[in-house]
Parts: structure tokens; sequence; C-alpha cells
């Protein structure tokens, strides 16, 4: 009893961790799906998320309705940087080679949390992340659950039921898958291709705000290489889930929280992230496409 | 083709004479002897890189990850085993080795990006492992106090450089050695075109192996002389960063360069010790090199020399042009 | 002598069933030609006789050169097969584009060189041996197509006819006994088709070649061929000599569809 306890209490937090990994690990799949690129500058788009949370937070007070905000705020400000990277960086080179691209991602990422730690505002010193004090613990059935992790899943749930509908329903969002599905026709359909990636980079990064500003109420603390751990992981998370494919990323963000909670809470906290990283070798092993990946086959 | 072999043993020796003797006498200081070894390592890992990714057309993102294996194997043999020197680096290499066999295996058959994933998670694993395998290998602390090439103190930067410059030479002439030769150019055929190369009858697979486990085995020798030569390992040193700093070395030489990677190697270590005065400044103006270039320079050293030809080229001609001016 | 056979042999890609029961009895030194309108399968078939795909089902099989026995293909992959003496080009030119023409030819030479890894890089005798043969070998066959004068250049700078012409010798550098040809004129004008069905002639006395062609150029098809298959959504519509082909209804209304036929 003890045990199925203890197990389920892990399983809550790591569905919590989970959530935030799958909103990083959106933006991953969804850059990835459209122009081919492991964006690793994204992790670090998340950490400059939650220093805008941080921000507005600490000169604004800390109330739910600033805390509201500091989501907008994050997610708006995100976008733009996000938009900005891809029209610099990513936009010429994106007839190059493939690994041109990638390296330039890396150069982002690298120029992004040193851009920060010299940067007075931020500075290279960790900071406190305020966090509501009007947060309640709610118990289930002896099961804890933080009011963190409540606002964890709620804004998640939000954002992610958001992003179906957007990609599913709209007009946008069919031009984003096709231009994902092959953008040469999409352009000739009179798609402006441009425009759509721009679009995808936008909410992407909007998405990494969130789980920024999340990530740092979670674990209150915010510093400029806070994004590579998290950002590593949610992309491991949507590779998982098929790098791609959309609902792949939730379920492979929420399997690896879940896999991270229950081998630290069961196997060894230190080796959580050893851990991690055999789950998606195994996985790529087992299924390489990762779980709702479609196999393509190159044509000859 | 045999003066090939000549070219870079001589021009090789000829380097190592000139800079063996300016150090001897102190005209290059100690501290500049170091940034020359470690520039030498990470030529020697580089280089590693560069028949994976460059070569064989695979992307790979986890080298830290090899050469944190030969370094710690080296500095354990010697620690724990009393092994000398000159067995446990080889040994380390081996190790390596074993371990890209281990991992190739399975993802080598996968295509695409999956080898820089499978590399980028194995890196990740190996350092978190590092962290936690206890006394073995020290955990974060890492292990201190590694045997060095030489217990003289007054030389023994001088003969740490010497040993790393020559295993440099034998790697390389062993990869140019290679490349210019069948299997070598299996290899470039894959990189070039995976099926046409299935079609030609190269086993593309089995090649992939071999480019993969060689390059693991030289990127654990690199790790070995790594912890030879500074005496002292921490899991921090190996980390993803590492992985791209290889990577970097071998694009802004050029892919497949084995002459661009040797310059960029050295070049960037320099730079990165150069830069040292600009303190926090030095890894932001770090990048944004890194950035400008792949915008603007991709083809990287290579390119630039090329660009400084045709310079030279036209500056000639417009000489040539000017003297028949004059004469008119 | 059967020297490559197909038996009912056929692959669906998600449900579509791209090639269906394809049977082929290619005799030793025969020049047939694959035809078809677009999209009836054609380089699909190559594919799957040359291993790229697996058919799902039926059975491929190749002469052996070794004894006189067909050998089953089926689950070999493509460089077994090539190794078998099956070679074959490509529709869409897949050359080694930034390596030299020689190294093109030298790399389909690779499985019959007999020293490794570890005597390259040791610079042995034998690799200075062998490199020179190979480099004469490659030359020798690069003069036929008389490409030999460009063997340094890049891949990728060759004229668009040499880039065919090169993709034909590299083929031929694997020492085939079967050789298929996919679009070789295809690009080409008049005058370079009509060079390039002389050099098929050659080259298949020369090397004792049996060819299997894919061609949209009706002119060079019927001009060499000496049997044709007929292929349209992805099955066999008709067989037989060029002069049976071009008077069968089923073709010509493959061709240029229903109406056309019924008037002429």
């Amino acid at each position: 009893m003890e045990f199925l306890n203890e197990f389920l209490q892990q399983l809550t937090n790591g569905l919590a961790l989970g959530s935030i990994y799958a909103l990083i690990a959106l933006g991953y799949t969804m850059v990835y799906g459209i122009v081919k690129l492991i964006n690793f500058a994204h992790g670090d788009i998340l950490m400059l998320g939650a220093f805008a949370g941080y921000f507005v937070l600490t000169y604004l007070g800390v109330t739910p309705m600033v805390y509201l905000c500091s989501f907008l705020v994050a997610m708006l400000v995100c976008a733009l940087i996000g938009v900005l990277i891809e029209r610099t960086c990513y936009k010429p080179l994106r007839n190059a080679p493939r690994i041109n691209a990638l390296i330039t991602a890396i150069g982002v990422s690298m120029f992004l949390e040193n851009g920060a730690r010299v940067w007075k505002p931020i500075g290279p010193n960790p900071k406190q992340f305020p966090v509501l004090a009007s947060l309640q613990d709610f118990s289930f059935f002896g099961i804890k659950i933080s009011g963190v992790q409540i606002v964890v899943f709620s804004v998640s749930l939000v954002l992610m039921v958001f992003l179906h509908f957007l990609v599913n329903y709209t007009k946008v969002g069919k031009a984003m898958r096709a231009v994902s599905h092959d953008r040469n026709a999409a352009s000739l359909m009179g798609i402006n291709v441009n425009r759509i990636i721009s679009m995808t980079f936008a909410i992407g990064s909007a998405l990494a705000a969130a789980a920024g500003i999340l990530f740092a109420t979670a674990y209150p603390q915010v510093e400029p290489y806070m994004g590579i751990m998290p950002g590593l992981k949610a992309f491991v998370a949507a590779v998982l889930g098929g790098i791609g494919s959309i609902p792949g990323a939730m379920l492979g963000g929420v399997i690896l929280g879940v896999a991270e909670t229950l081998s630290k809470g069961f196997i060894s906290s230190q080796l959580s992230d050893a851990i991690v990283f055999s789950i998606l070798i195994i996985i790529l092993i087992v299924k390489p496409a990762g779980i709702m990946g479609k196999n393509v086959s190159e044509k000859v | 083709m045999k003066d090939q072999i000549i070219k870079i043993l001589g021009f090789g020796i000829l380097i190592l004479a000139i800079l063996g003797a300016l150090m001897y006498f102190g005209i290059i200081d100690e501290y500049t002897t170091n940034i020359l070894t470690q520039g030498g390592i990470a030529v020697i890992v580089a280089l590693s890189l560069n028949l994976i990714s460059g070569f064989t057309g695979q992307l790979a993102l986890g080298q830290a990850g090899f050469m944190a294996i030969g370094a710690y194997t080296t500095a354990i043999l010697v620690m724990r085993l009393q092994m000398p020197l000159y067995f446990a680096i080889p040994l380390g290499g081996l190790m390596t080795a074993f371990f890209g066999l281990l991992i190739g295996f399975p993802t080598l058959k996968l295509r695409g990006d999956y080898l820089a994933i499978v590399t980028l998670g194995f890196g990740e694993i190996i350092r978190s492992l590092l962290n936690n395998l206890g006394e073995l290998t020290g955990g974060a602390a890492g292990l201190k106090g590694i045997p060095q090439f030489s217990e003289d103190m007054l030389f023994v930067s001088l003969i740490s450089f010497v040993w790393v410059f020559l295993v440099m030479l034998v790697i390389i002439l062993m990869i140019s050695n290679l490349i210019k030769s069948s299997p070598g150019r299996a290899l470039l055929s894959i990189r070039e075109d995976e099926i046409a190369a299935n079609s030609m009858g190269i086993n593309v697979f089995y090649y992939k192996m071999f480019a993969f486990t060689l390059a693991a085995f030289v990127a654990g020798i690199g790790g070995g002389l790594y912890a030879i030569v500074f005496g002292y390992l921490s899991p921090k040193t190996f980390e993803f960063l590492k992985s791209c700093e290889f990577l970097i070395i071998v694009v802004l030489g050029g892919m497949g360069s084995i002459a661009g990677t040797v310059a960029t190697g050295f070049i960037l270590t320099y730079l990165q010790e150069f830069l040292r005065f600009l303190e926090d400044y030095r890894l932001v103006i770090y990048s944004l090199l890194l950035i400008l270039m792949m915008l603007f320079k991709p083809a990287g050293l290579v390119g630039i020399i090329e660009d400084i030809k045709g310079w030279y080229r036209k500056l000639r001609e417009g000489k040539t042009v000017n003297k028949g001016g004059e004469i008119r | 002598m059967t020297i490559l056979k197909a038996d009912k042999i056929s692959i669906s890609f998600g449900g579509l069933k791209a090639v269906t029961n394809f049977n082929l009895d290619l005799q030793a030194r025969e020049l047939v030609g694959l035809i078809g309108p677009n999209g009836a399968g054609k380089t699909t078939v190559f594919n799957l006789l040359t291993g790229v795909y697996q058919p799902t089902e039926g059975q491929i099989s190749l002469q052996s050169r070794k004894e006189d026995a067909l050998k089953l293909i089926n689950n070999l992959k493509p460089y077994q097969i090539t190794r078998l003496g099956l070679a074959r080009t490509f529709q869409n030119i897949r050359l080694f584009k930034d390596l030299t023409v020689l190294d093109n030819v030298r790399i389909a030479y690779h499985f019959n060189v007999k020293y490794r890894a570890l005597q390259a890089i040791l610079r042995l005798p034998s690799y200075y041996r062998e490199e020179a043969e190979l480099e004469q070998k490659a030359l020798e066959l690069l003069r036929i197509f008389k490409i030999d004068h460009k063997s340094q250049e890049l891949a990728k700078n060759l004229p668009y006819g040499e880039q065919r012409k090169l993709e034909i010798v590299r083929a031929l550098a694997t020492n085939p006994q079967v050789l298929l040809l996919d679009e070789p004129a295809a690009g080409m004008n008049p005058q370079e088709t009509q060079e390039l069905m002389h050099l098929i002639r050659f080259i298949r006395e020369k090397f004792k070649l049996t060819i299997l062609l894919i061609e949209h150029d009706m002119n060079l098809v019927m001009g060499i061929c000496q049997r044709l298959i007929v292929l349209d959504y992805g099955q066999i519509i008709a067989e037989g000599t060029p002069a049976e082909i071009s008077k069968n209804p089923d073709v010509i209304k493959a061709y240029l569809g229903e109406e056309v036929a019924s008037d002429a």
C-alpha cells in the first residue's frame, strides 16, 4: 500500500514535470517538422522566457493577475526573439547543408547563454524566482498535489488544447501542415512559406517561454544555463514521441517526465539522467521513427 | 603518392623541431606550450570527428563522451593498476573503440539524424555515469594526481607537447593514408550517396561501423593524452559543449579537410585562450564569430584560403595589365 | 540460358500496389527494353531486382557465376546483388558528385580490391601495386566512353550527357553479367542518343553483357532491343518483338489513352 502510494505520488510529480517537457518538446518537434532543424537554441528561449516572467513578477509584485500577465509578456517577448533568430540566423541557411544550420543553432544557443551572463539585469548568478504565496496544496487519497503542480497542469493543458485547435482547425494550421509535408508544393499552392515558418518559430518559442515560467515556478530559481538540461530532455521527448509529430511530442514529454521522476524515486536520483537517455537509445533502436512517428523511406 | 607521407612527416617533424627548440630555450613560454599541447589534443579528437562526419557524412554529437571514456580508462589503468602510460593510452583507445562498436551497431543501420541524437544521448549518459561511479571515477570531483609524462617539473610541458604532437602526426598520417585508398574512397562514397554506394557493391553498414569505431579509437587516444597531460579529470570537462567544440573545429576547418581541421584546431584553441582577457564576454564573441562564419563563410578555412588564392590571382593579373599599360 | 529471372514479384506501398505479378526471364546476352507510361512502375521493378526494395511476394534469381545454377537473390542487400553481377544506373543520376570522375569509377572496383585498410594505412607494396592497376583499368573503361581526359574533374562538373555515360562506366566497373540501364538517353539530343545506341551495342559485345533497359525514346528502344516488355499500372500488358509491340492495341491504348486508340 505504501509502495502504491509512493508510486502514485511519483507518477503525479512525473506528470507535472512531463507536461513542462511536453510544452518544450512541441517547439522542437514543430520546428523540426517544418525546417528539419534541431534547434539547439530552443532551451535557451525557455531561459529567456523564465527571466521575462521573473522581471514582470519582481517589478509588478507577486499577485495571481500579474502571474498570468507574466505568461503573456514572456510568450510575446520570446515569440519575437524566436522569429528574430529565425529570420537572421536560420533563414539565410535554409538551402545550405543541414549541418551548417545545426552549428548556427549551437552558436545561437551559446550566444544566448553567455549573452545573458554578461547582460547586467540577468547576470551569471542564480536568482530566486518569486512564487505565488496563495498557492495551496491539495490531497486526494493520500496523494499530495501541490498548488504549483495544479498551475502546471492547467496552464499546459490550456496551451496544448489551444495548439491542437490551431494546428488542426485553422487555416494557419493547415498551412503549417502543408509546409511541413512538402515545402515546395505548399509554396506552389500559394502559401507564404516564409511567413508560416516564422509563425512556427513564434508559436514554438511562446510555448517554450510558458514552459520556462512553469519550470521556474516548480524549481524556483533562474539562471542563464537553466535551459540546457530541460532543452536536451525535451528534445529527447520529441524524438521519443516521433519527431515532427505534435501528439508524439506531448506523449513523449509525459513519458520522459514520468520516467525521470520514477527513476529518481525508485532507482537513483543521480543516475536518472543516464536512465532517461538510455530509454531514448533503446526506443530508437526498437522503433526508429519514435512512438508516433512515421517511417519514411527515401525515393530512389 | 609516396611523397605525401614524406611531405607530412617531413613538415611535421620540422615544425616539431622548431617549436621544441623554441620551447627548450624558453622563447616559447610554458603557458604557450600548454596551449599548443591542448591544441594538439583538440586536433586529434576533431580529426576523429572529421572521419565520421567529414569523410563518411554521418553527423555525431558525442565525441566528448568518447574522449571521456579514453581519458578515464587511461587514468584508472595508470593510477589503480600502475600500468605504464604507453600501454594505458592505447588500451584506453581500444576500450573507447569497443564502446563505439556497441553504440554504432544498432544505430548505424538507421538513416538521417539518428546517429546525431544517439551519440548526443550517449555523451550525456557517459557524463552522468562518471558523476556517479563513486570511487572508480571520483564522482563529480573527478580524478586528481594522474601520473604525467615526466616527473621533471622543468620539462614536463615540453615532453607532453612532443608526445601529443607525435601522436597527432601519426594520426594525421593514418587518416590521410586511409582516405587516399580504396577503403577510404568507400567512406567518401557513403557520404556522397548512400544508395548509389550500396549499388556499387559497397557494404555501407560495414564501412560506417569501421569509420565510427576507428573514430572512437582515435578520440579515446585523444582522451588518454588529455588525462596524462593535465593530470586531472572531471566529468564537467566532457559536457555537451565540448562535443560541439569539436564539431565547430571540423566545420570551420572545412568538412573533410585534414589540413583545415589541424589549422582550425590550433587556431580555435589559441583564440579561446587569447580571448580570455574578455572574461565573460569571451564566449559571447566566440559564439558570434561562429554564427557569422556560418552565415558568410560556411566553407570554413578552406573557403577562406580559396578566396585568398582568388584575390592573389586577380592581383597578379591586375599587375600584368598595368605593366602592359606602361609599355604602351 | 536464363540469367536473371523474376517470378511473380509484387510490391505495395501502404496498400497501393506498385508492381503486381511481374515476370521476367532474361536470357544470356539478350537486350530487352522495359517500357510503359510514366508511373507505370518501371523504376520500381529495377529497385526490386537490385534489392533496394524487397518484394512482398515472388522470387528473384540470378545466374551464379561459379556454378551453373540460378541463385535466389530475394533477401540480399543491394551491395550483395551487385557483387553477384547485377549492376545498374539511376534514372535521376546518382553520381558521387563531389568526387573526381576517376574516383567514381574506382569506387565501383572497390569490392574486388584485395588490399585492406591496414595495408593502405601502412602503405605496403600491395597498396601501390593494386592502386596502379586500378587506375589503369578505370582509365581504360573511361576511354571507351571518351571521357578519360576528364578523369580528374569533379563528377558534378561534367555536362549532362557525360554524367549519364559516367553512370554506365561506373556500373560496368563492377564487372556485371547483367546491366540495368534506367533511362540512359534521358536529356540527350538525338545525335547523342544515336551515339549512345552504338555504345550500348558495343559494350554488350565487348563485356558479353545481358542488358535490360528502361527508355522513353522509342527510336532507341525500337532500334536496339530484341524484345520489349510493356508495363502499365504495375502490370505487364504486353511482351514481344519491337514490331509486334508497335502494333499491339493494348500498348497503344496505354500510351495514348482510350479514345485515340479506338479512333485509330
